[in-house]
């Protein structure tokens, strides 16, 4: 079962824990839209030390703009970026 | 003359000596054991003697990835820009259609293919690592693996973008792709004009590899004779 669907808005968990991780450091925190379910995957995080992954994880892509992760960004409004994040690091945006 | 011969004299020149077959010799750039390299070869032994893997396997896993490279994704890229329906199918599920078009997947990891329209241009990065669509582009370039790309890309993608002769206008945006995961990312830049007519083969030779990381088009049709 999904959590999050296509168009919902989410934020990005701030947490830093220890091991091996997929979430980029520069987007934890930052508010984007699920831009797609990418299915569920074993977790990566788990995978990297040898265990099973299992249970596996919703993976989605989520779509932030470019001026809301980097207030400096130099370009227009319009610019994007695209990664992809495992339900385990993403909540509900209120 | 034995290219080992010992030379005891001194000089300036220490690779010119004049013979006929007395040419400047490279260093040999296989000469040196790091860490990475022991514990691959350590790994590699390992395997064959408690016969997990043969030789000839792990042989034929390396050539079977040496031979696949870009003339994939540009065969991909051809056939969607001549069979509206194929690329309805590719922007749908890159990795079904691909498979479709006769490519193998080695990896569990799926391509999503993403479409340039002259609203949107896209490009391709790994932050994390080097994530690279292997399955139609093969072994990623070696800037795609700097430090300095990968963190340039999410941070200014345009001013890399012009680095590498891509100026874009203000009103089309620029759609960066992170791959930290599971998928694997190719772009379908946008089909030259002037090429209307023209073969799926003549097409595939303006689809570059870097126009499918996204960090320039697809040559124009005067570029190629």
């Amino acid at each position: 079962m999904a959590r999050f669907a296509a168009g919902e808005q989410v934020i990005v968990r701030r947490g830093n824990p220890p091991g091996h991780l997929r979430t980029p450091w520069y987007i934890r925190g930052k508010h984007g839209v699920v831009e797609r379910l990418c299915g569920e995957f074993r977790n990566p995080e788990e995978l990297a030390y040898g265990r099973s992954g299992e249970p596996k994880r919703m993976l989605y892509r989520v779509r932030f703009e470019q001026k809301h992760v980097w207030p400096d960004y130099a370009g227009p409004a319009g610019d994007t970026i695209d990664i992809e994040l495992y339900e385990h690091w993403l909540d509900a945006a209120r | 003359m034995p290219h080992d011969e010992v030379h005891e004299h001194h000089h300036d020149h220490p690779h010119v000596h004049g013979g006929a077959d007395h040419h400047p010799h490279r260093p040999d750039a296989d000469d040196t054991l790091t860490y990475c390299r022991r514990l691959e070869i350590a790994v590699r032994e390992l395997l064959i003697e408690k016969g997990h893997l043969t030789a000839d396997e792990i042989r034929g896993a390396v050539e079977r990835m040496d031979a696949r490279g870009p003339h994939l994704g540009a065969r991909v890229v051809a056939k969607a820009w001549t069979d509206p329906a194929f690329k309805v199918r590719l922007l749908a599920d890159g990795t079904a259609a691909c498979q479709e078009a006769g490519i193998t997947f080695d990896q569990s990891t799926r391509l999503i293919v993403v479409e340039n329209t002259p609203d949107t241009h896209n490009m391709v990065v790994c932050t994390l690592c080097s994530c690279y669509p292997r399955m139609v582009l093969g072994i990623p370039p070696d800037w795609y693996k700097s430090r300095a790309y990968r963190s340039r890309a999410v941070r200014e993608p345009r001013a890399v973008l012009r680095e590498f002769g891509t100026e874009l206008p203000d009103d089309m945006a620029v759609r960066v792709h992170d791959s930290t995961a599971d998928m694997r990312y190719l772009v379908l830049p946008m089909r030259p004009a002037g090429t209307e007519g023209w073969s799926e083969e003549r097409l595939a030779a303006l689809v570059t590899r870097d126009a499918m990381i996204g960090v320039t088009q697809a040559k124009a049709p005067d570029s190629v004779t």
